[in-house]
């Protein structure tokens, strides 16, 4: 977790992606980029935007601050408060809750010592509740930073929370045995997908 | 032009209309909050639903365009079953603290939810509180009130120019700001409480001060500028409570600044409220025989060419014609209304009004700004320039004073060299003006009161004609002198200048102090160099204990502009009627009874017996009297000195928007103003403490 930064400039690497985000709009239509480049300068900060960084997104478009922090504010997925190195983020919708995710949050609390909306005093975890993340075929579901982690049961949390904890990249996407959001268990129609499949997955050297 | 059923009622309208717009001109009255006729539309109150035929929901009648053969209803029971769902929706998060709000009375939500509110809440559940912002001097915030109309983000952002405000987060959440919780640093902050349509942004001066059904509100005209915007005066008793803007097209829209709309409790501080006499070197009170007596004594025997008078920048036009006519009757010709020493020629009436009209404004296409600031020295003007340039191809070039207008110019330089430069059409913004059908010039004050004002105005002529500023065959006349004091056009018209070997405000104050003058007459005159006067005995006549009173040997206590039934002429020579909202204190009386008595006593009566003979006066000084409320269009000619210009640069009369006349320097508010807005407050002048 990183504190305030008095000022706030872009790296060569942010300002490539940056020119490279406004370049898609018409000459005059720059401030169309102000989302992508939101984006671009939250990562550079370590997951949020301080005010310097919404500053200096303005001035780099040429528009009023106020209007960058509007955007900036009315986007859920724009932090304006610093968040940890990995940020947790718990469906909490309907199909997620259904399916258990008041477990996920428990298991979440009781290994992180925290609750929702606040960050372990290490500055590694922030554990937030979260609107539908649209993977509910697999619910229930989380999203620490820009990885989901799916078909999720209080240990399997654990493990992914504790693998983090150790600096290992836990498995993304299902944690059960399937494709994507295939059937579990395998294909119950359209078999004859099932040799493609293999074929991507071998060349693609995992799902 | 399309044609459409509203409530069983063909009507055929203009193409392009909203809904909510064709339902006006068949005279039926939607309710909005968010919807305002010259913002842009939002859309996001919900109030204006009404029913259309063939769509499968309610539409938000302001953000829908019309089209042939809608059938629209508005009045039946479905439309009021939305309208109040949407009304409740409103309610569930808006405080019930009426009785507390300073709103009341002339709320939006409060008057639309007598027709469409339930009459209990079913919302059980807590309610939000919102934070309230900081937003300067002028506008208090009790956000919780808010219902995110966003009025006040369009104006401040559209009309204002200024891009402060904002609505943040979202949903349940969202909430209204200024960046960073700073002041609204706009000369027309004020205007967002009267677009508010509910308490939640009211006046800070005017906080728990009054209900608006205890006012008694008199239509009249401001006289901060020269802008003659028309105002609504509520007073309670003989006090000023607040002042409001009345609508008016061709002036002021319906905007006014934030120094016409707040400084009026300037009213009510530093007044002069009975005659003074000096006697051994200090002001003593007296009746009005003893100061007439001690006029009398040194007026007379002597000759009219030492004795001078100076009207100062809210003088009204009735006070001006009977000085000039008691003047006129002591022999006197050094008679001057122009106190801040402009040079501009009170011959031509073309040369010194406002010619293309404040609303011609938007029909001009190229805009050359000389010596001016319009955003300090007429600041609704500056929003109508604002308007013309959002409109788009509105080319503006600036010689003078570089400063934030709010809309982008082309800054041509500083001074009389960079205006000859634009003479020459193969200059950059010569060719502008040569390309451009209408193209106009505004001449400020800051070009003319100077030395070489004369040569600048001739110049400023010279570079009209060349550029076809004035056709006579369209009848096109984009020549404009702006200025910054409401009296001076009417003491033009009115010759309320030197006559015959008389002298002009510069030549009066050092024959002041040579002893050559040896009586100044000085009605509302507080902007000269009091130091300069000499040993000369000083009348002042006027309301508030400002410069002119400090150095006076006799004060006579005169109205101010909300005191008394007078005409002012404003920049554009448009006659407009100031009214009588409250009595001047004490014993203050309207100016020109003051003139008229006196000149009685000096056996040199001007002999009018009431209001309607002096304003015959004034008709018989100038027709243009005749007109009130239009604008009669002048005639072109030649005026100015053709003569040698200066290098010095143009610098704008005004230093400080909130403090520019005796009023706005005794108001409190809008010492505030100076103080969050310019650093630190401005030294004052005069007798304040």
């Amino acid at each position: 977790m990183s504190d305030a930064p008095e000022t706030f400039e872009f790296t060569a690497d942010s300002k490539a992606k940056a020119d490279a985000a406004i370049a898609k709009y018409p000459e005059g239509r720059q401030r169309s980029a102000v989302m992508p480049l939101l984006d671009i300068a939250q990562r550079q900060c370590g997951g949020w935007l301080p005010m310097p960084a919404i500053e200096y997104v303005a001035d780099y478009l040429d528009m009023p601050a106020i209007r960058v922090l509007e955007v900036a504010s009315f986007y859920t997925m724009y932090n304006l408060k610093p968040v940890g190195k990995h940020f947790v983020q718990v469906c909490t919708n309907l199909p997620c809750w259904l399916n258990g995710s008041d477990n996920i949050m428990r298991a979440c609390h009781d290994k992180l010592g925290i609750k929702n909306g606040e960050t372990t005093e290490d500055g590694e975890f922030t554990l937030l509740e979260v609107e539908c993340l649209g993977a509910c075929v697999n619910a229930p579901m989380m999203q620490i930073n820009d990885d989901y982690y799916e078909d999720l049961d209080s240990d399997a949390t654990k493990q992914i929370l504790d693998d983090l904890k150790a600096g290992k990249q836990p498995k993304t996407g299902s944690q059960l045995e399937r494709y994507t959001c295939e059937p579990l268990g395998g294909l119950t129609s359209l078999t004859h997908q099932e040799e493609l499949r293999a074929q991507k997955v071998s060349e693609k050297g995992d799902n | 032009m399309p044609k459409l059923t509203i409530d069983g009622n063909e009507v055929e309208v203009d193409a392009g209309l909203t809904v909510l717009q064709a339902c006006e001109q068949a005279g039926i009255e939607i309710p909005r909050f968010c919807y305002h006729e010259r913002l842009s539309i939002a859309g996001n109150c919900r109030m204006c639903l009404v029913a259309l035929e063939r769509a499968p929901k309610p539409v938000a009648s302001c953000a829908m365009p019309v089209a042939d053969g809608m059938v629209v209803h508005t009045n039946t029971p479905e439309v009021h079953k939305m309208r109040k769902g949407v009304m409740e929706f409103l309610l569930i998060n808006h405080p019930l603290d009426c009785p507390i709000c300073d709103q009341g009375g002339e709320c939006d939500l409060q008057d639309q939810a007598m027709g469409y509110g339930l009459d209990h809440s079913r919302y059980k559940e807590n309610k939000r509180a919102v934070e309230d912002k900081e937003m300067g001097p002028l506008i208090k915030t009790i956000m919780t009130r808010c219902i995110h109309c966003t009025r006040c983000v369009r104006f401040t952002t559209e009309i204002a120019g200024i891009t402060d405000m904002g609505m943040l987060f979202r949903g349940e959440h969202a909430e209204i700001t200024s960046y960073l919780e700073k002041a609204v640093d706009s000369e027309l902050s004020g205007n967002v409480i009267d677009l508010c349509p509910v308490g939640a942004l009211t006046s800070k001066p005017y906080a728990f001060v009054a209900r608006p059904w205890e006012l008694k509100k008199t239509e009249t005209v401001d006289v901060m500028d020269a802008l003659g915007s028309n105002i609504r005066v509520d007073a309670r008793g003989s006090e000023v409570m607040r002042v409001l803007p009345r609508l008016n097209e061709d002036v002021n829209e319906e905007w006014i600044s934030d120094k016409t709309r707040f400084a009026c409790d300037g009213l009510r501080r530093q007044r002069l409220d009975r005659p003074y006499v000096r006697k051994g070197g200090k002001l003593q009170p007296a009746t009005w025989d003893e100061a007439f007596a001690a006029i009398k004594d040194k007026v007379d025997g002597l000759s009219g060419s030492k004795l001078a008078a100076i009207a100062g920048d809210q003088a009204d036009c009735e006070a001006m014609v009977s000085l000039k006519a008691l003047m006129a009757n002591l022999g006197s010709a050094n008679i001057d209304c122009r106190q801040d020493g402009s040079k501009i020629d009170p011959s031509l009436r073309a040369g010194y009004i406002f010619n293309s009209t404040i609303a011609g404004i938007e029909n001009a296409d190229a805009l050359l700004l000389v010596g001016t600031n319009p955003r300090v020295e007429a600041a609704v003007l500056n929003a109508r320039i604002r308007k013309r340039f959002l409109a788009g191809t509105f080319p503006i070039g600036l010689v003078g004073e570089a400063a934030d207008l709010r809309y982008d110019y082309t800054h041509l330089g500083t001074g009389p060299e960079d205006l000859q430069a634009v003479l020459d059409p193969g200059s950059e913004f010569g060719k502008v003006l040569q390309a451009a059908n209408r193209p106009m010039i505004i001449v400020g004050q800051g070009a003319l009161a100077r030395e070489d004002g004369a040569a600048v105005q001739a110049l400023t002529r010279e570079i009209a004609e060349k550029y076809g500023m004035v056709d006579k065959a369209s009848g096109w006349n984009g020549y404009n002198i702006l200025h910054t004091a409401a009296a001076r056009v009417g003491g033009l018209d009115l010759g309320f200048v030197p006559g015959e070997g008389g002298l002009a405000t510069e030549d009066i104050v050092s024959a002041c102090g040579k002893g050559d003058v040896q009586v100044l007459y000085l009605l509302g005159a507080d902007e000269i160099d009091m130091n300069a006067l000499g040993s000369a005995f000083v009348i002042y006549q006027g309301h508030h204990g400002d410069a002119g009173a400090h150095r006076a040997d006799v004060i006579l206590p005169g109205a101010a502009y909300t005191e008394k039934n007078a005409t002012w002429v404003n920049t554009e020579g448009r006659v407009q009627l100031g009214r009588l909202a409250a009595f001047p204190p004490g014993d203050a009386r309207e100016d020109w009874t003051i003139i008229r008595a006196l000149s009685d006593v000096l056996g040199k009566s001007i002999e009018v017996g009431d209001l309607r003979a002096v304003r015959s006066k004034l008709v018989d000084a100038n027709a243009n009297f005749l007109g009130i409320d239009s604008i009669t269009s002048a005639t072109w000619g030649e005026f100015g000195t053709p003569g040698n210009v200066s290098a010095a640069p143009f610098t704008s009369p005004i230093s400080n928007f909130y403090m520019t006349d005796p009023i706005s320097r005794a108001s409190e508010t809008m010492a505030k103003c100076t103080e969050t807005f310019l650093g630190s407050p401005e030294q004052k002048t005069g007798t304040d403490g």
